[in-house]
C-alpha cells in the first residue's frame, strides 16, 4: 500500500494533521512509537486500580476550529467547567468561578472589582492575539495580501476600542506579570495565582521580562465556549487522545502504533520516506513530523541532508522543562484546608504570593529544585469515579524542577518528592499518611517516557524569540522546512504547546494549500 | 576556573601582538623594507627588498613566499568526506587521494563564507586551507558525524615556491619524484627525518608548488630550498608582489574582492558563488550541501544581483578602487583589485558589477580613475571592456613534465 503522506508521531497534533489530510482525500499513514497514540495526552494506570492522566491533565485550549475541522467527538470526554481555588494554609481559599473568575469568592468587593477590570482587559487583548494563533505565522518580508488583510482587521478591531486600548496592548505585551498584577491588584494571593498561571511550563519567574505573555497565551485558549474555561476530561486525557484517533481513523487515515521512526530518508534536499527502528522502509512525498523539532532534525534527518545553519539553530532551541508531574494513589479523598467539599473538584493552586512563585523559580536558574515549590493540583477521580477503584487519585504539576538538575535527578528526586509531599501535607493534613503509591515524573523522566526532549511542556520555550516566525527556528517556521517535502506539526511549531490541535491543523492546511515556503 | 598546563603556558600570548611565523628567523634579516604587517595574527612582510623585482622573480626565476599564516584545518575520520560534502559546494567524493581542489563554502542562504583549497591526504584525511577562521562552523557541520576537526595553523608551516625555475629548485634540493606531480596533485617527500607535503599549486598562475611541514622542520626546509635556489634566481618575496601575480592569474581574495558572509555587516554585501565568479564550482548534482537550495532558487528566480568580472582598461593607470559606470553616468560597480600587468602588458582589474551590467550589458563601461600626482588628483574617465580571466595564461604552469628552466 502506498501513501501520500506519512505522519511521524501520534500525539494529538499528529492525529489532527492525519485527520485533516485524510479528510481532504490524502492517503495518510501515521506512525507512533509508543503502544498507544496520544503522546502527552494519555491515561495511565500508575498503581493497581488507580488511573489518571499521564501528563497533561486539564483541557483549557482545545480549539473549536480543530474540533469542527476533524469532526472530533467530544462527548466521550467533555465534562463540566471547574473552578480554580487558591489554597491557603491559614485562611479560606479564594475561588475563581466561571471562566477564569467571572465571579470570585474570598476577596473583598474592591479587590473583586479590580480583578474584574484586569480580567476584562487581559481577555480583550488575548482575543486579539488569538487571531495570530489561528493562522500560520506571519512571514517576514514576504507578507501576502491575505496576511495584510488579517493584520489590518486586527488593527481595526483594536482601533474600534479606542486609541487608549491599542496603546495598552502594545505597552503590556512584553511586560512581566508581576508589574501588571501590582498595577491592578492588592491581594497577594491573587497575584500569586496570576504569577503561577503566567509561568507554568516556562523557564520564567513572574518578574522575568515578558512573563505576562504566558498568561495571555493561556487566555487565548477556550473551553466549553468560554475564553479561560477549563475542565478535567472524563476518562483522563487518554479519552481525548482516543477521540482524536477515532476522528483520524474515520477520516481514512491508517494508524500504526509501536512503530518508532529511526530516520527520515532524503535525497538532494528532498524528503521522500522514513525508515522504522526495525528497518522497514516506507515512502511518501509528504513527510509530516509531529514530534519535537530537535528529534526531527538532530536524530531523524541525516546531518548530511540538512544545512549547518539550520541544525545549529535547532541546537539552540531552549527546551529544558521545569515542571514535574506528580501522581498519587490515596486511600481516601484528601481534605484541603479552607476549601469546600464541592470545590475539591476544581483546579487547586498552591502559590501564596507573587514572591512565592518568584522564589520558587530562582533556584531553577542554578540547576536546583524549589525548596518550596508552587503547584497545580487536581483530584480526577472525584469528578470521574471510574478512575479509581477505591480511594482517590491526585494529579499535580509541580514547579520548579529543572530538567538539568545539578546534583542529578537520581539523588535529587527522592528529596524533591519529600518536599512536594510536605507541601501537600501542610494544605491537606493527613494526606501523607493516606498515600498508597507516589509517582513523580521529573522533566528527565518525561523526556524518556514521552519522547519529549527536555521534558518541555511546549516542545520549546514559548518566549518571543521562539514564537511566530521564529518557532521553532526561523528557517523552519510556518511548517515548511528547508528539506523539501518535510513539514513540522508538533507543539514545537506555531502557535505552540498545550492540547489545542492548532499546530497540527495549521500544518495540514498549509500542506493542502500547496505547502510552499 | 582552573587552567590546564597548556592553557597556562599560553596565557602570556597577548604580549606578542603579532606572532612570528616559523620562518621568521630566516626571513627577518632579508626584509630590508621593514614593511611588516599582520596576516591572521602573524607577522609577515609586504615586500622584502623591492616589490618590482620581487614580482619579476615570480615571473622570471623563482620566488619563496611564506604562507604559514594561512588558516589550516585537519579533517579526519570515517565521515570526513561526508562532512566536507556537506560543507563545500564541490563534490568531494570525486576528489581522489593525492588531489587538491579549489573550493568554496556557503551558509544556508548560499552566501559564500570563504574560498580555499582542500587537500586530500588520504581516504579519510583532509587539509582545508583558507583566509578566515571557521572552527565553530566546521564543528557544527560535523555534528552527528564520525569526524575529528582541528585547527593546525600554528603547527604547520607553509611555503609557496613559485616561478619558472621552481621545479628546478625542488629538483636540485633533492625532492626526487617531484617531476611526477601534475597540477593540483600532492605527494609527501622525506625531509629532515620527517615528511614534507608538496603540492603543485599556487596563487600566481605560474609553474609553482606549495610545501607544508611541521613548524619544527620549517627552518631546515627553508635552508634546503635556499641553498638549492642559489643558482636559480630564488628570491624571498612579500605579499605585494604575490598580489600582482594573482591579479594577473585572475584569482580572488576573500575580504578583498568579496566580503565573506560572516564578516559582512551590511545585508547587501554578502555574495553567492555565482556573484563572485565561482558558479563553476557549484555541483548541483552532488548530495545536499550548505546553500544548495538557496543557490538553485536564486538561479531559477533570477535574483542574483552581482557579477564579478575581469576588466581591461584603456591606457596604463591602475584603476584601484575605482567606480565603474555605464554610459558615463550610471554607477554599476566597483573595482576591487587593479594593476598594470607587466606580463600581459595590459591595464587590468577585477570588478564587482550589478547585474545586468557585466552579465548581459557589456558595452559602454567606463571607470573613473583618480590618480594622485603630487597632491593633486588627475581625474580620468577610461573605457573598460569585460575580458576573460585569467588575464595571463602561461603554458609552463600546466606543462607535464614541468620544464627545468
Ligand atoms: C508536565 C506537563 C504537563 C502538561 N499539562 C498540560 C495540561 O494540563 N493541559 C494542556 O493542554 N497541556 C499540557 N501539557 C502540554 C501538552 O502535553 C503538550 O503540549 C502536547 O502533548 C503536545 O502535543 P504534540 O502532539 O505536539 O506532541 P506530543 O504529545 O509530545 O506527541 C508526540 C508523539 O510523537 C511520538 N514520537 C516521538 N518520537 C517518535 C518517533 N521517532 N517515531 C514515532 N513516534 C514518535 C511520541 O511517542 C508522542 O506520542 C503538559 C506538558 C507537560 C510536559
Amino acid at each position: 500500500m502506498s501513501f501520500d503522506a506519512i505522519i511521524i508521531g501520534g500525539g494529538h497534533n499528529g492525529l489532527t494533521a492525519a485527520a485533516t489530510l485524510a479528510k481532504a482525500g490524502r492517503k495518510v499513514l501515521l506512525l507512533e512509537a509508543a503502544d498507544t497514540v496520544g503522546g502527552g495526552a494519555s491515561t495511565v494506570e500508575f498503581a493497581p486500580g488507580f488511573r489518571t492522566s499521564g501528563l497533561a491533565h486539564i483541557i483549557n485550549r482545545l480549539d473549536p476550529d480543530v474540533v469542527k475541522a476533524i469532526g472530533l467527538d467530544t462527548s466521550g470526554f467533555e465534562a463540566t467547567a471547574m473552578p480554580t481555588a487558591i489554597l491557603s494554609e491559614t485562611s479560606e481559599a479564594i475561588v475563581l468561578r466561571g471562566a477564569y473568575g467571572e465571579s470570585i469568592d474570598g476577596v473583598g468587593k474592591e479587590e473583586a472589582a479590580a480583578f474584574a477590570a484586569l480580567r476584562k482587559k487581559l481577555l480583550f487583548h488575548a482575543g486579539l492575539l488569538r487571531r495570530f494563533m489561528k493562522k500560520p505565522p506571519p512571514e517576514l518580508g514576504n507578507t501576502s495580501l491575505k496576511d495584510l488583510a488579517a493584520h489590518a482587521a486586527t488593527g481595526l478591531k483594536l482601533l474600534s476600542q479606542g486609541r487608549e486600548e491599542a496603546r495598552d496592548v502594545l505597552r503590556m505585551l512584553l511586560m512581566n506579570v508581576a508589574d501588571i498584577s501590582d498595577e491592578f491588584l492588592t491581594d497577594d494571593r491573587l497575584k500569586g495565582l496570576l504569577a503561577f498561571d503566567a509561568t507554568l511550563g516556562l523557564h520564567l519567574g513572574p518578574r522575568s521580562p515578558t512573563s505576562l505573555m504566558g498568561l495571555y497565551y493561556r487566555l487565548t485558549g477556550e473551553a466549553l465556549g468560554a475564553s479561560g474555561g477549563q475542565f478535567l476530561p472524563r476518562g483522563g486525557m487518554g479519552a481525548v487522545a482516543q477521540a482524536f484517533a477515532e476522528a483520524a481513523t474515520a477520516a481514512g487515515a491508517t494508524i500504526r502504533t509501536a512503530s518508532p521512526v529511526r530516520r527520515i530518508i532524503a535525497n538532494r534536499g528532498l524528503a521522500g520516506g522514513v525508515e522504522l527502528e526495525d528497518g522497514e522502509i516506507l515512502m511518501a512525498s509528504t513527510i509530516l513530523s509531529a514530534i519535537h523539532p530537535r528529534t526531527t532534525f538532530h536524530h531523524l534527518v541525516d546531518p548530511a541532508d540538512t544545512q549547518t545553519g539550520l541544525s545549529r539553530a535547532i541546537g539552540h532551541i531552549r527546551s529544558n522543562g521545569d515542571v514535574a508531574k506528580l501522581n498519587l494513589a490515596l486511600d481516601k479523598v484528601p481534605q484541603f484546608q479552607g476549601l469546600s467539599e464541592a470545590d475539591h473538584k476544581g483546579r487547586l493552586v498552591i502559590a501564596r504570593s507573587m514572591n512565592h512563585v518568584e522564589t520558587a523559580f530562582n533556584p531553577s536558574k542554578y540547576g536546583e529544585y524549589s525548596p518550596d515549590p508552587v503547584m497545580e493540583i487536581t483530584l480526577p477521580s472525584l469528578s470521574d469515579p471510574k478512575l479509581a477503584d477505591t480511594g482517590c487519585t491526585l494529579s499535580a504539576m509541580v514547579q520548579f524542577a529543572p530538567y538539568a538538575l545539578r546534583e542529578g535527578w537520581e539523588s535529587g528526586k527522592p528529596k524533591f518528592l519529600e518536599i512536594v509531599l510536605d507541601g501537600l501535607e501542610r494544605h491537606a493534613p493527613g494526606l501523607r499518611a493516606s498515600v498508597e503509591h507516589a509517582e513523580l515524573l521529573t522533566p528527565a523522566d518525561i523526556e524518556t517516557r514521552y519522547r519529549m526532549p527536555g521534558g518541555h511542556w511546549s516542545h520549546g520555550e514559548m518566549q518571543p524569540d521562539q514564537l511566530l516566525f521564529n518557532r521553532p527556528v526561523h528557517a523552519a517556521a510556518g511548517y515548511s522546512t528547508p528539506l523539501e517535502g518535510l513539514y513540522l506539526a508538533s507543539a514545537g511549531s506555531h502557535p505552540g504547546g498545550g492540547i489545542s490541535g492548532l499546530p497540527g491543523l495549521l500544518s495540514a492546511r498549509h500542506i493542502l494549500a500547496g505547502g510552499s515556503r | 576556573m582552573t587552567l590546564d598546563p597548556i592553557r597556562k603556558a599560553e596565557q602570556e600570548h597577548f604580549r606578542t601582538l603579532l606572532m612570528p611565523t616559523p620562518f621568521h628567523p630566516r626571513l627577518a634579516p632579508l626584509v630590508e623594507t621593514q614593511s611588516w604587517y599582520g596576516w591572521a595574527g602573524m607577522l609577515v612582510a609586504h615586500s622584502v627588498f623591492d616589490e618590482e623585482l620581487e614580482y619579476f622573480a615570480i615571473r622570471s626565476t623563482a620566488a619563496l613566499f611564506d604562507i604559514s599564516p594561512m588558516i589550516k584545518y585537519r579533517i579526519t575520520g570515517p565521515d570526513a568526506e561526508r562532512c566536507l560534502n556537506r560543507l563545500t559546494v564541490r563534490d568531494v567524493s570525486k576528489q581522489k587521494v593525492g588531489r587538491v581542489q579549489y573550493t568554496a563554502w556557503c551558509d544556508d542562504e548560499g552566501h559564500v563564507l570563504d574560498d580555499g583549497t582542500l587537500f586530500r591526504l588520504g581516504a579519510a584525511d583532509f587539509r582545508l586551507c583558507c583566509q578566515e577562521r571557521h572552527l565553530p562552523w566546521l564543528l557544527d557541520t560535523a555534528r552527528g558525524m564520525d569526524v575529528a576537526i582541528r585547527e593546525e595553523t600554528q603547527e604547520i608551516a607553509g611555503l609557496a615556491l613559485q616561478g619558472p625555475t621552481s621545479f628546478a629548485v625542488l629538483s636540485k634540493a633533492g625532492f626526487d619524484g617531484v617531476e611526477a606531480l601534475r597540477p593540483f596533485q600532492l605527494a609527501e617527500f622525506d625531509h629532515d627525518g620527517g615528511k614534507v607535503m608538496i603540492s603543485r599549486t599556487g596563487f600566481t598562475g605560474d609553474l609553482g608548488y606549495e610545501l607544508f611541514v611541521p613548524a619544527t622542520a620549517a627552518l631546515s626546509l627553508w635552508d634546503r630550498l635556499w641553498e638549492a635556489g642559489r643558482l636559480h634566481g630564488l628570491n624571498a618575496i612579500g605579499y605585494n608582489a604575490l598580489n600582482r601575480a594573482r591579479i594577473e592569474a585572475g584569482f580572488i581574495v576573500a575580504n578583498g574582492d568579496f566580503v565573506t558572509a560572516e564578516t559582512a555587516l551590511r545585508a547587501d554585501r554578502v555574495r553567492m558563488p555565482d556573484e563572485i565568479g565561482l558558479d563553476w564550482l557549484v555541483d548541483v548534482d552532488k548530495v545536499q550541501f550548505n546553500g544548495r537550495s538557496a543557490i538553485l532558487a536564486a538561479r531559477k528566480n533570477g535574483t542574483l544581483k552581482h557579477v564579478l568580472v575581469g576588466l581591461e582598461i584603456d591606457d596604463n593607470t591602475p584603476a584601484e578602487a575605482a567606480i565603474v559606470y555605464h554610459g558615463n553616468k550610471r554607477e554599476v560597480g566597483l573595482i576591487s583589485a587593479a594593476i598594470w600587468s607587466p606580463t600581459a602588458k595590459r591595464n587590468i582589474a577585477i570588478a564587482s558589477l550589478e547585474r545586468p551590467y557585466g552579465s548581459e550589458i557589456l558595452d559602454d563601461l567606463w571607470v573613473e580613475i583618480y590618480a594622485l600626482r603630487e597632491l593633486k588628483y588627475h581625474k580620468m574617465m577610461k573605457r573598460a571592456r569585460v575580458v576573460e580571466r585569467p588575464f595571463v595564461k602561461l603554458a609552463r604552469r600546466s606543462a607535464n613534465p614541468p620544464a627545468r628552466f
